[in-house]
């Protein structure tokens, strides 16, 4: 107790922070997030064997076990397992970032929107989530994958089509707290205009929640996308799909088991990822457990 | 009284979700597809043939009329044939859903099993390492792809020790003819087939772990924040200065109301649980529903797919109308307010 010096008072964000920045597993997730998206765009310099992800054969090497050659081993037509899971990330990442982008904007004005007016409109909008529900999102993606054909597009506008019901209803709840506050009263009172008091007042209210959420998701919807591609239902190959490795891999194990397991370890270090990392922002947001 | 206008109140929503289920069926499998006979039959038919096809079915006429037939054909639990079987859907859902409904019951009530007490255990020492180990428990379940899971169990409890078999629900070598329910457990007992029943039981074990661990790591999670929640209650401070023993307020004050929220997250879990099953199924070579599904999709049999999906729906609204009794029976607040918390 040296330096006791004055006693400094901290801002909530500034404490925030700091909790969020000493929080070890807040710091491994936002860690595995950014290599796992720095390895997806660099991908064709970082690995060792980029033309491996294409439909090139390789039979002297084929299944070759872990090694300094090929970290990951080879498959059943000698491509490096390693190369291929790298750019598999690119694959599991623009899945979750496409339905995401398309889910959280969606899904948030339509809970501000339930919120905020209530009456039919609310009733409409949360029955549909509801029915949303009720659906789970790997026999939505399977059955639109059926009707059309299988496709990463097709895969994320059936999650998408699901997904922003979460957000409706996370947002919707938040706003019908925010509504009743004072502030809102005193913003309706001036005058402000609805678009005003949604996106301007209540909304920023409700980023700390919605952040969180994302992060979360994020790491949902890539174990999803890599549910439909282990089904054949993803992207189709060539192109390195995690799932789609995990799944070739399988009719090898046990015997040549880095097949199935590397690529799904990947996937699991990855969702982990952005598991830990929405728990950490929590901290950062102050956002209570349930 | 209440607890009768609180059913009724939530049958009718659940009715409801169901017709908005059959509305986005339809739409996706007549609407998005553009011509579902054309797709049934190939690009190699003949425009008659197309043309046929679409008279049998109905889909030449308007699309509000085949809606209701759709409609009318499920009221009457009918629906339609598939293309792939060549047998009522209906038949092949009554074949195929007792092995799903018996799996997700193995799930869930492992989930409860393992979940609940490892929730108290993490609560009763709060951050100190049994919290911390079922927190790395909870994340790590919920970030490991079931697929990958399943593949694991299945080549280490399997290959590696061979100590349970991995696919199927029953050995090859048991001589059995399914019974009423087609749920073996309860088949298997009611006929007093004890060996039938072990190896039931045997069959289920990797499957039901697959598909149970991130739900049980949920309800692990659920239950520690809703148990510590409670222990800050009132009444529970008074029963410690009326000098009720510990272990009775734990079980008995503390624990009952913390079920609530593990139940709710069940329901709002399960649509995903199924969606799971449907990967857990197809690496153990489960004969349920969604490997049906699954074969079906493929396929592109339409009425099979709406059927699954359907089916899904009905079961999924069907365990939530549970959830909410049991958790109004738990929380009589529930009944009154008529809203699960």
């Amino acid at each position: 107790m040296t330096d006791a010096g004055p006693i400094t008072t901290l801002s909530a964000r500034q404490q925030n922070w700091y909790r969020f920045s000493h929080n070890p597993t807040a710091l491994i997730g936002t860690a595995i997030v950014i290599l796992a998206v720095l390895a997806a765009i660099l991908a064709p310099l970082i690995t060792p064997y980029p033309e491996h992800v294409g439909a090139v054969v390789n039979f002297r090497a084929r299944h070759t076990p872990p090694s300094a050659e090929f970290w990951f081993g080879t498959d059943n037509v000698g491509r490096d397992i390693f190369s291929r899971c790298i750019f598999g990330l690119r694959v599991s990442l623009t899945l979750a970032a496409v339905v995401l982008i398309i889910a959280v904007p969606v899904g948030t004005t339509l809970g501000l929107v339930a919120g905020y007016f209530g009456g039919w409109t609310e009733t409409i909008i949360m029955r549909i989530t509801d029915v949303a529900l009720a659906i789970p999102p790997l026999v939505m993606a399977l059955a639109v994958a059926a009707v059309l054909t299988p496709s990463l597009l097709n895969a994320m506008l059936a999650i998408s089509a699901l997904w922003w019901t979460w957000h409706a209803r996370l947002v919707y709840s938040l706003t019908r707290q925010i509504r009743a506050l004072e502030y809102v009263e005193a913003a309706e009172t001036l005058g402000a205009s609805k678009l005003h008091i949604l996106f301007r007042e209540i909304l920023p209210n409700c980023l700390g929640p919605i952040v969180v959420k994302t992060s979360l998701d994020a790491g949902f919807v890539i174990l999803l996308g890599a549910a439909l591609s282990f089904l054949g239902l993803g992207i189709q190959p060539p192109t390195p799909d995690l799932g789609t490795m995990v799944a070739d891999g399988a009719q090898f194990l046990p015997e040549h088991w880095w097949e199935s397991l590397m690529p799904g370890t990947v996937i699991l270090i990855l969702a982990l990822g952005f598991n830990l990392l929405g728990d950490g922002l929590r901290d950062l947001f102050d956002v209570s457990e349930q | 009284m209440e607890f009768l206008s609180f059913l009724l109140r939530r049958v009718g929503w659940s009715l409801l979700v169901l017709v908005g289920l059959s509305m986005v069926i339809f739409f996706i499998a007549r609407i998005v597809p553009g011509d579902p006979a054309r797709m049934a039959l190939g690009p190699t038919a003949t425009a008659e043939q197309v043309e046929a096809l679409n008279d049998k079915l109905g889909l030449n006429k308007p699309i509000t009329v085949q809606y209701a037939y759709f409609v009318g054909g499920l009221a009457q639990g009918d629906l339609g044939r598939s293309l792939l079987t060549e047998r009522a859907v209906n038949d092949d859902i009554r074949d195929t859903f007792p092995a799903t409904f018996e799996l997700v019951f193995a799930t869930i009530f492992m989930a409860f099993v393992f979940g609940v007490p490892m929730g108290v255990v993490a609560a009763n020492w709060k951050d100190r390492w049994p919290d911390t180990a079922v927190r790395l428990f909870a994340i790590f379940a919920a970030v490991t792809p079931s697929f990958f899971l399943a593949i694991l169990l299945q080549v280490l409890a399997g290959y590696v020790l061979g100590v349970l078999p991995t696919t199927g629900r029953l050995s090859p070598d048991v001589v059995y003819t399914a019974g009423p329910t087609g749920l073996l457990i309860f088949d298997s007992i009611a006929q007093g087939r004890w060996d039938v029943l072990g190896d039931a039981v045997r069959h289920l074990i990797l499957p039901a772990t697959a598909l149970a661990a991130a739900t049980t790591g949920q309800i692990a999670r659920i239950t520690r924040a809703s148990m510590i929640d409670t222990s800050r209650q009132d009444y529970i401070e008074a029963a410690r200065a009326f000098g009720v023993p510990g272990w009775l307020r734990l079980f008995k004050y503390n624990l009952r109301p913390s079920f609530v929220p593990p139940l709710t997250i069940l329901g709002l879990e399960f649509a995903s649980l199924i969606g799971g099953a449907f990967v857990v199924e197809l690496v153990f070579a489960w004969p349920g529903m969604a490997a049906y599904g699954i074969r079906t999709i493929l396929q592109k049999d339409l009425n099979a797919v709406m059927g699954v999906v359907m089916v899904s729906g009905v079961f999924f609204v069907t365990v939530n109308l549970v959830i909410d009794i049991l958790v109004g029976i738990v929380d009589p607040r529930v009944r009154i307010r008529g809203k699960r918390t």
